[in-house]
C-alpha cells in the first residue's frame, strides 16, 4: 500500500505494478498532454497571425496610429526592451528548473552540497523567476491598457491579450505547482525516489517557456 | 517489448551541470541576436529578416526540447509523442496562413 | 432454468458491498465507469432520439406548425450536439472503459480516478447542456455553432451560452479520458501484448484517443473565442471589427472532421471483434486494418475544408481538400473489403451482433460513397446544405457508428451482465431498425437532390418534397419502436436472460478468458500472451496455425508475474489473491462539479448579476481546487 509521497504521485499505480515500456504512467501522460498543447497553442497562435492587420481601429503593435476622429496619436503597442528583459528571466528558469531536477537526483552526491546543490534553493529560484515574468506580464498589461489597447478595443487586443494571456495561466499554474514541490521539500526533504514528480513538473514547465521562445518571435520580434 | 525495456532506466545520460550552463549561454545569445537585429531597420526592412528570425527561435526550441526537456536522451516514445502533434499543428498553422492568404 | 446448475453464472457474485448508490457515486474500477458511461449514454440516446422524433413530426407534411420555429431550431442544434457529444462518443467511451484493459490484460487504466472524474464531467456536463431545453433556452445555433449566428448580435439570448459552455465542460472530459488510455495502451499491456498483437478494437481506441488530444484543443480554443466575445466583448467574429465568421468555420472543422472519425473508429473496431468471431476465421489483413486505421487518423487532419467549398476558397485550396477527401476514401474502402474478405470462407454464424456488423458494412457503405459523392466541389455545390448531406451523414452515424455499438451490444452484454440478450427481440430490433433506417433516411437522397434545404422548420407543398418526407418520418416512427424493443430486451435480459460462460461465443482474445461478469481486478494472474488470439491458440489452434506465435521474455514474466493464457474458473476476492485494489473516493465528482459551478458562473454574468456570478465562479473555482488537492493528496490504494 502507497505512502504518501509528493502531490500526484499515488494516481498512478506503477510503483507497485508491472508496465510495459518501463516507463512511467505520468511521464507518458504529460508528454501526451504537452502534444495536445501543442495544437492548443498552435490554435492561439494561428488566431493571432490571421488577425494580424486585420483591426479596422488601432492602436496597432508595431506603428503608431492617429485617431481620424479625435486627432488623438496612440503610439506602437509593443515594448520590445520590457519584453526582452521577461524572456530573459522565464529563459533562465528553465536553466533553474534543470539544476533543481539535477540536485533532486543526486540528492546526498558529492558535488550536490551548499546553496548550489540544494533543491530547495532551485525550485524557489524557478518559482521567483515565474513569479517575476508575471509580474512584468502585468505590467505589460497594466500599461498597454493605459496607451489604450484594452481587449475590448480591436481584433490585436482581443488575439493578443487572449494568446498571452493563456500563456500567463499557463504560468501561473507552473508557479502554483513549483511552490507545491517546494512545500513539500521543506516539509520533508525531496529524495531521488521523488526525481520523477520534479521531471514531470519541469517538463510542463520547459513547455510554457518553449510557447514563449515562439510568441516572443512571432508576435513581438516579427512586424 | 524486449528493447523497450533496455532503454527503460535511462542510465542518467542526462546532460552535465556544464552542459546546462553551455546551453543557457547559447540562448542567451540567440535572444541577444534576435533582439538585436530587431533594432536594425535596414535588416528588418530587407527580405532575410522573418527568416532568419524564425531559424533562430526554432534553434532556441530546439534546444531547450532536446537538451532541458532532455528527449536528446530520453526513450524514443517520448519524442514521437511530441514531435507527431507538433507536425500536425504547424502544417496546420502554415494552411491557415495560406488559406487567409497571408502568404 | 435448467441450464443454471450445469452454467454457473456469475452474475450475482460481485462483491456484496460493491451496490448501493453511494458505491457508484465513488467506484473507480473501469468496468463500473464503463457500465455508468452506457446506461447515461443509452439515457442521452433516448432523449436525443425523442428530439428527432419531434422534428421528423414537424417534417412529416407541408406546412405543419407542431413546434414553433424557434423550437425547431433548437430541436434540431440539440439533436446533432446530443448525438455527438452524449450519445455515440460516450458510448464509445464505455467500451473503451470496460474492454480495453480487459483486451490488453490490465487489471485497470492507468488513472483509475482520473477515469471516474471523466465520466462525472461528462455526466454533469450533459445535464447542463440538455436542461435548458425545459425552458426554452437551448441552443439553437447548430451543432457546429457557426458564427456570427453563435456570436453575441445575432445569438444574443441564453440559448448559445450553454452550448459554448457545454461543450468546453465536455471536452475537458474527453480529453482526460484520452491521455488516460493512451498511457493505459502504451504502458499496461501484458507480457507478450505487442502491439501489433492488440485487439483491433483497442486498436481503433488507440487511434480515437489521439484524435481527441489533437482536434479538441482546437474547438477549445475556438470556444474561448466565442466566449470572450460573449461574455467579455472581443472581436473573434465580430465582422463590423474585422472579425472573421471563416476562421470560425475552418477552425471548427479542423476539429469537426477528425471529430467523425472519432465518432466512427470505435464502431469499426466493435466490428473487427464481433466478424472473425462469428466468422471463426482470423481478421483478414490485420496489419492493414490497424494501418488503415492510422492513416485515416493522419489524413483526417487535411481534409477539413470539404465541408466548406461553398464559401470560395479559391481553385487552389478546393482542389487540395478535394484530393485529400478522396484518397481518405482508400483506407476506408480498404476496411470494408477486409471485413469482407474475413467473413470469404469462414463458417459463419447469424446471432444478432453478427447481423449488425454485416449491417454497419452495407449501410456505411452507402454513406461512404454519398461522402465521395461530396468531395467533388462541383458536386458538392448542388449537395451542400441539402438533405442530400443529411442522408450521407445518417448513413455513416446511424448505419455506421450506431449500427457498430448495437453490435458490440449485443456481443458484450455477456460479458459485461453474465446473461445473454434475447436473440429472439434482438432479431426485431435489427430488422425493424434496419428497415427504419433506409426508410428514413434513403429518401433524404431525393428530397436533397431537389433541393430541399436542411435546418428548415416546414416547407410548402408542391415541390416533390411531399412523398419522400412522409417516408422519412414514417421510418422514424419505425425507429422508435425498433429502440424500444431493444431498451426492453436489454433491460429485461439483465435479469432474466440466459445464463453465458466466460466465453459463449468463442471469441479469440483475452477478455474472454475470464468469468462474466469479470471479478473487480479482472485477471487473477496476467497473462502471458503469445499471440493475437490466445484464445484460440487454447480452444482451436486449427484456425490459429498460420499467425505467427512467440514467447514473451522470461525476465518480463516474472517481474510481471505472468502465467500462460488460460481459461479462469474460479473467482476469488482481491483480498484472497493479495491484489491491491484503489479506494472508491468521491473527489473525483467533487472536481467535476466544481468545474461545471464554475462555468455556469458566466450564464449568471451574462444575465446581469456581477456579484452572484463572482461568487458563484470563485466558490466553484475554489471548490475545484481544493478538491483537486484534496485527491491527490489521498493514497490510490
Ligand atoms: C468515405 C469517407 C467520407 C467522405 C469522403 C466524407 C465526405 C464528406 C463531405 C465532403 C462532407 C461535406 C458535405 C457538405 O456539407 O457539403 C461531409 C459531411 C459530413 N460527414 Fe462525411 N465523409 C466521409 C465519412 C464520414 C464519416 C465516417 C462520418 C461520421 C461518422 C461523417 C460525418 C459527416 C457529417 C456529420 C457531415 C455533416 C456535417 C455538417 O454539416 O453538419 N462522414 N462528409
Ligand atoms: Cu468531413
Amino acid at each position: 500500500m502507497a505512502t504518501a509521497t509528493a502531490a500526484g504521485a499515488h494516481e498512478a499505480h506503477e510503483h507497485t505494478h508491472y508496465t510495459t515500456t518501463g516507463l512511467n504512467h505520468r511521464k507518458i501522460a504529460m508528454w501526451a498532454f504537452i502534444g495536445s498543447e501543442c495544437m492548443l497553442f498552435g490554435s492561439l497562435i494561428t488566431t493571432y497571425l490571421v488577425y494580424k492587420g486585420r483591426s479596422v481601429v488601432g492602436p496597432f503593435p508595431h506603428q503608431p496610429w492617429t485617431d481620424p476622429v479625435s486627432g488623438k496619436v496612440f503610439p506602437a503597442i509593443l515594448d520590445i526592451p520590457v519584453t526582452s528583459a521577461s524572456t530573459f528571466v522565464l529563459l533562465m528558469s528553465s536553466l533553474f528548473m534543470v539544476l533543481a531536477l539535477a540536485a533532486v537526483e543526486n540528492k546526498g552526491k558529492p558535488g550536490y552540497e551548499g546553496l548550489l546543490g540544494s533543491s530547495k534553493f532551485w525550485l524557489a529560484s524557478t518559482a521567483a523567476a515565474g513569479v517575476i515574468f508575471l509580474v512584468f506580464q502585468a505590467y505589460e498589461f497594466t500599461s498597454f491598457v493605459h496607451l489604450g489597447l484594452t481587449i475590448k478595443t480591436n481584433l490585436f487586443g482581443s488575439s493578443f491579450y487572449t494568446l498571452t494571456g493563456f500563456h500567463g495561466a499557463h504560468v501561473a499554474v507552473g508557479v502554483l505547482w513549483l511552490m507545491t514541490m517546494l512545500f513539500i521539500d521543506i516539509k520533508r526533504g525531496l529524495t531521488p525516489k521523488d526525481a520523477i514528480n520534479v521531471d514531470i513538473m519541469a517538463l510542463y514547465w520547459h513547455f510554457v517557456d518553449v510557447v514563449w521562445i515562439a510568441i516572443f518571435t512571432l508576435v513581438y520580434l516579427i512586424q | 517489448m524486449s528493447t523497450d525495456r533496455a532503454h527503460a532506466d535511462h542510465a542518467h545520460e542526462h546532460p552535465t551541470w556544464k552542459q546546462y550552463k553551455w546551453v543557457a549561454l547559447w540562448l542567451f545569445v540567440i535572444t541577444v541576436l534576435e533582439v538585436w537585429a530587431y533594432y536594425i531597420p535596414a535588416f528588418v526592412a530587407s527580405k532575410a529578416f522573418v527568416p532568419s528570425l524564425l531559424i533562430m527561435s526554432a534553434a532556441k526550441f530546439v534546444i531547450v526540447v532536446m537538451f532541458y526537456m532532455h528527449l536528446k536522451y530520453d526513450h524514443h516514445l517520448f519524442r514521437k509523442l511530441f514531435t507527431g502533434p507538433l507536425i500536425i499543428a504547424g502544417c496546420t498553422l502554415v494552411a491557415f496562413l495560406f488559406l487567409f492568404a497571408k502568404v | 432454468m435448467a441450464t443454471s446448475a450445469a452454467i454457473p453464472t456469475n452474475a450475482h457474485a460481485a462483491s456484496s458491498e460493491q451496490t448501493g448508490l453511494w458505491s457508484w457515486l465513488t467506484t473507480v474500477d473501469h468496468k463500473r465507469i464503463g457500465i455508468l458511461y452506457l446506461y447515461t449514454a443509452l439515457f442521452y440516446f433516448l432523449v436525443g432520439g425523442l428530439e428527432a422524433v419531434l422534428i421528423r413530426t414537424q417534417l412529416a407534411k407541408p406546412n405543419l406548425s407542431v413546434v414553433s420555429a424557434d423550437f425547431y431550431n433548437q430541436l434540431f442544434t440539440m439533436h446533432g450536439t446530443t448525438m455527438v457529444f452524449l450519445v455515440v462518443m460516450p458510448l464509445s467511451a464505455a467500451f473503451f472503459n470496460y474492454l480495453i484493459p480487459l483486451q490488453i490484460g490490465a487489471r485497470d487504466v492507468a488513472f483509475p480516478r482520473l477515469n471516474a472524474f471523466s465520466y462525472w464531467v461528462y455526466a454533469l456536463g450533459g445535464l447542463f447542456i440538455t436542461l435548458p431545453i425545459f425552458w426554452g433556452l437551448a441552443p439553437d445555433g447548430g451543432w457546429f455553432g457557426y458564427a456570427p449566428l453563435s456570436g453575441p448580435t445575432y445569438g444574443g439570448g441564453f440559448n448559445m451560452d450553454f452550448w459554448v459552455l457545454g461543450l468546453q465542460i465536455l471536452g475537458i472530459s474527453s480529453l482526460a479520458a484520452a491521455f488516460n488510455f493512451i498511457t493505459t495502451i502504451i504502458n499496461m499491456r501484458a507480457p507478450g501484448m505487442t502491439l501489433m498483437r492488440m485487439p483491433m478494437f483497442t486498436w481503433m481506441s488507440f487511434v480515437v484517443q489521439f484524435l481527441v488530444i489533437l482536434a479538441f484543443p482546437v474547438i477549445t480554443a475556438a470556444l474561448f473565442f466565442l466566449q470572450f466575445d460573449r461574455f467579455f466583448g472581443t472581436h473573434f467574429f465580430e465582422v463590423a471589427a474585422g472579425g472573421d465568421p471563416l476562421l470560425w468555420q475552418h477552425l471548427f472543422w479542423v476539429f469537426g472532421h477528425p471529430e467523425v472519425y472519432i465518432l466512427i473508429l470505435p464502431a469499426f473496431g466493435l466490428v473487427s471483434e464481433v466478424l472473425p468471431t462469428h466468422s471463426r476465421k482470423p481478421l483478414f489483413g490485420y496489419n492493414v486494418m490497424a494501418y488503415s486505421g492510422i492513416m485515416i487518423g493522419f489524413l483526417g487532419f487535411g481534409v477539413w475544408a470539404h465541408h466548406m467549398f461553398s464559401v470560395g476558397m479559391g481553385p487552389v485550396a478546393d482542389s487540395i481538400f478535394s484530393v485529400a477527401t478522396m484518397l481518405i476514401g482508400i483506407p476506408t474502402g480498404v476496411k470494408i473489403f477486409n471485413w469482407i474478405a474475413t467473413m470469404y470462407g469462414g463458417s459463419l454464424r447469424f446471432p444478432v451482433a453478427m447481423k449488425f456488423a454485416i449491417g454497419l458494412i452495407a449501410m456505411f457503405t452507402i454513406g461512404g460513397i454519398s461522402g465521395v459523392m461530396h468531395s467533388s466541389p462541383p458536386s458538392d455545390l448542388q449537395q451542400t446544405d441539402t438533405y442530400f448531406i443529411v442522408a450521407h451523414f445518417h448513413y455513416v452515424l446511424f448505419g455506421g457508428a450506431i449500427m457498430g455499438i448495437f453490435a458490440g451490444i449485443y456481443h458484450y452484454f455477456p460479458k459485461i451482465t453474465g446473461r445473454f440478450m434475447s436473440e429472439k427481440l434482438g432479431e426485431w430490433h435489427f430488422w425493424l431498425n434496419f428497415i427504419g433506417l433506409n426508410l428514413t433516411f434513403f429518401p433524404m437522397h431525393y428530397s436533397g437532390m431537389l433541393g430541399m434545404p436542411r435546418r428548415i422548420y416546414t416547407y410548402d407543398a408542391g415541390q416533390g418534397w411531399d412523398l419522400f418526407n412522409l417516408m422519412s418520418t414514417s421510418g422514424t416512427y419505425l425507429l422508435l419502436v425498433s429502440g424500444l424493443i431493444f431498451a426492453y430486451n436489454f433491460f429485461s435480459s439483465r435479469k432474466n436472460g440466459a445464463p453465458a460462460g466466460n466465453d459463449p461465443w468463442g471469441a479469440p482474445t483475452l477478455e474472454w478468458s475470464i468469468p462474466s461478469p469479470p471479478p473487480e481486478y479482472n485477471f487473477a494472474q496476467i497473462p502471458e500472451v503469445t499471440s493475437r488470439y490466445p484464445m484460440w491458440d487454447l480452444k482451436a489452434p486449427d484456425r490459429t496455425a498460420g499467425i505467427a506465435h512467440s514467447h514473451a521474455d522470461a525476465g518480463v514474466i516474472a517481474e510481471a508475474h505472468a502465467v500462460p493464457v488460460h481459461e479462469e474458473t474460479e473467482r476469488r476476492t482481491a483480498k484472497e489473491l493479495g491484489i491491491p485494489i484503489p479506494f472508491p473516493t468521491i473527489k473525483p465528482l467533487l472536481v467535476a462539479l466544481g468545474i461545471v459551478v464554475l462555468f455556469s458562473g458566466l450564464i449568471v454574468l451574462h444575465a446581469g448579476n456581477f456579484p452572484l456570478a463572482m461568487a458563484t465562479m470563485l466558490g466553484g473555482g475554489a471548490f475545484m481546487v481544493g478538491s483537486l488537492y484534496a485527491w491527490l493528496t489521498s493514497p490510490l490504494e
